[in-house]
């Protein structure tokens, strides 16, 4: 039990710490009070599995994690680059790259605009991530098969995104345009585009998610020796559960930064739109 | 009409696309095999050959239809091969893990709009939890469920217990964000005409800000449907699950068979469709029920 009453003295000061803090919540407290929260989570964790003394098979203590990720960084960096830098990043920037390319092409046409919004938003809402034997009946067993998948993932929410994003161009900017002598081509690249970057986005971010989603579950469906797919089914099978637990977090350290960069270019991109204005 | 004309447009477009494909990807498969058995075959015999391929590269959609319908109609719906049964499991996986999402995220959404504390130090770990991909904790999951004995304990199966939370961990989310911003829609306006009336907080809550939030409530249930039944396939896949359509689609993968994958995969997509124009349905209802004029 010696373990437990630190950790929840802990939780209660930082609880009411953190009642404290969020009455003023300014500048630095932002941070400041999901850290403390998450902190006490981790001081509770700990302590009851300590207290407990629950065995490492159920829940390893995170002072455990870290030491198994600390000792296996090497083979957290293969796996990382194998799954994410190679399967994720690659397909992820190949899908959404022909979705904005595809979104560009049907937009010329009217008829199949309003046709594909709402194939595209039920092709979105599929169980896509399913697609992966088959990818891998393709491709084989290496990472582009993962990356098939993930384009196949991110493909359509963005595809959607972008359509929608390029009629957001209002119907008196487009005339403007028009006045300017502008084509096709300029109003594209210097009005439709830029207006579209909200919505592409919005889609870029969902993607982010499914894209690491995607690399990971294909590999459940036949991997090299390595990568974090096959590291989480082998290392479970073996219950060697810090190394599951390391590579959960490598997963969320990595999803958390993909998002962050994804979050960072769309503030540079589309610092003008009102919901990115006054954040400093 | 005018709305399903386009529509139809893109859905031939893809079928066009798709047969297609299947000449392209399966010709050198069969070309392989005409050799090897020593006979020329005419460009006609091989598109037809490309048709009807048992182990093809890309199925045709006819042929995927016809595993469907065998799948579906060629045993009695209690039978391991019959993808009704499989398609049942992943559904009960679904909905159990949807309808504990909707609790969660509801109930999390409610301490949001109340307190301040919450919102500051809950609301960020919310979305940092849906960085984390999933499938990551799926078998953690499974292993925590078995060694704690969840699904005796609450008389269920063990697989249940651990498709239901992976699915919840997926669908909480779309709910957490629609109903937080849902709740916090009636303008000031209206909640100081409710001051006036001296309603207290909870008949504030029940009379104004539930009913405000429901088109919110609607629109993030659609995606958190679909996404409880991802959570429910993945989570029948790195768990030895032997069930479900997540469990089909990885046995035909590993023997080779795959019809059997195409049909799995449709049956899934169709599952989805059910469940999104369910709660569609749903939508409408509860709207006319509330007074909302078309």
């Amino acid at each position: 039990m010696s373990a437990l009453v630190p950790a929840v003295a802990f939780w209660l000061a930082a609880w009411g710490l953190n009642i404290w803090l969020a009455a003023r919540l300014r500048g630095s407290a932002r941070i400041a009070v999901p850290a403390l929260f998450g902190l006490a989570v981790l001081a509770l964790w700990e302590g009851t599995v300590r207290a407990f003394a629950v065995p490492e098979v159920i829940l390893p203590a995170p002072t455990v994690i870290a030491a198994a990720f600390a000792g296996n960084l090497p083979i957290l960096w293969s796996d990382f680059v194998q799954t994410i830098v190679k399967g994720a990043m690659t397909g992820y920037a190949m899908g959404c790259g022909a979705a904005v390319a595809v979104a560009v092409l049907i937009d010329r046409s009217p008829f199949l605009t309003r046709g594909l919004l709402p194939v595209g938003n039920f092709v979105a809402a599929l169980p896509v991530v399913g697609v992966a034997p088959i990818m891998v009946m393709w491709f084989g067993f290496g990472w582009q098969s993962k990356a098939a998948v993930v384009f196949a993932m991110v493909f359509f929410p963005v595809l959607v995104n972008a359509v929608a994003g390029l009629a957001a161009a209002e119907r008196m900017q487009r005339d403007l345009m028009r006045t300017y002598g502008a084509g096709y081509w300029p109003t594209l690249w210097k009005l439709r585009l830029p207006a579209a970057m909200p919505f592409v986005f919005n889609g870029l971010k969902i993607a982010t998610t499914l894209a690491v989603i995607g690399a990971i579950v294909a590999e459940f469906f036949g991997s090299p020796t390595r990568g974090m797919g096959f590291r989480i089914s082998t290392a479970v099978g073996s219950l060697a559960l810090p190394m599951v637990w390391a590579q959960i977090c490598v997963a969320a350290l990595a999803g958390t930064a993909f998002y962050g960069l994804v979050a960072w270019a769309e503030a540079r991109v589309t610092f003008w739109h009102p919901s990115q204005r006054g954040r400093g | 009409m005018s709305k399903a004309l386009p529509v139809l447009a893109v859905l031939g477009i893809i079928l066009a696309v798709w047969y297609a494909a299947t000449v392209w990807m399966n010709a050198p498969q069969v070309r392989q095999a005409a050799a090897r058995a020593g006979v020329e075959l005419t460009t006609g015999q091989v598109v037809a050959a490309t048709m009807s391929e048992a182990r093809p590269l890309l199925a045709a959609p006819h042929q995927v239809a016809a595993e469907l319908w065998k799948g579906v109609t060629g045993q009695p719906v209690t039978s391991k091969r019959s993808l009704v049964y499989h398609g049942w499991i992943t559904l009960q996986a679904t909905l159990t893990g949807f309808g504990l999402g909707i609790v969660v995220g509801v109930g999390l959404a409610i301490a949001i709009v109340w307190s301040r504390v919450m919102e500051a130090s809950v609301m960020p770990w919310a979305v940092i939890s849906q960085t984390i991909p999933i499938v990551a904790l799926a078998p953690m999951i499974v292993v925590l469920s078995n060694s704690l004995g969840l699904g005796e304990r609450l008389g269920v199966e063990n697989r249940l217990v651990s498709k239901t939370i992976i699915a919840a961990y997926l669908s909480f989310f779309p709910v957490l964000v629609g109903m937080v911003k849902g709740l916090r829609s009636p303008d000031a306006m209206q909640v100081d005409l409710l001051n006036t009336w001296n309603a207290s907080p909870v008949q504030g809550f029940v009379k104004l800000r539930l009913p405000a939030s429901m088109p919110y409530f609607f629109a993030s249930l659609k995606i958190a449907i679909a996404a409880a039944l991802v959570g429910a396939i993945v989570g029948e896949l790195p768990t030895g699950a032997v069930e479900g359509l997540g469990a089909r689609m990885l046995v035909a993968s590993q023997f080779g068979q795959p019809l059997l994958m195409w049909a799995s995969l449709f049956a899934a997509a169709i599952v989805a469709g059910v469940l999104i124009v369910a709660v569609g349905t749903l939508q409408r209802l509860t709207d006319r029920r509330m007074g909302v004029r078309p």
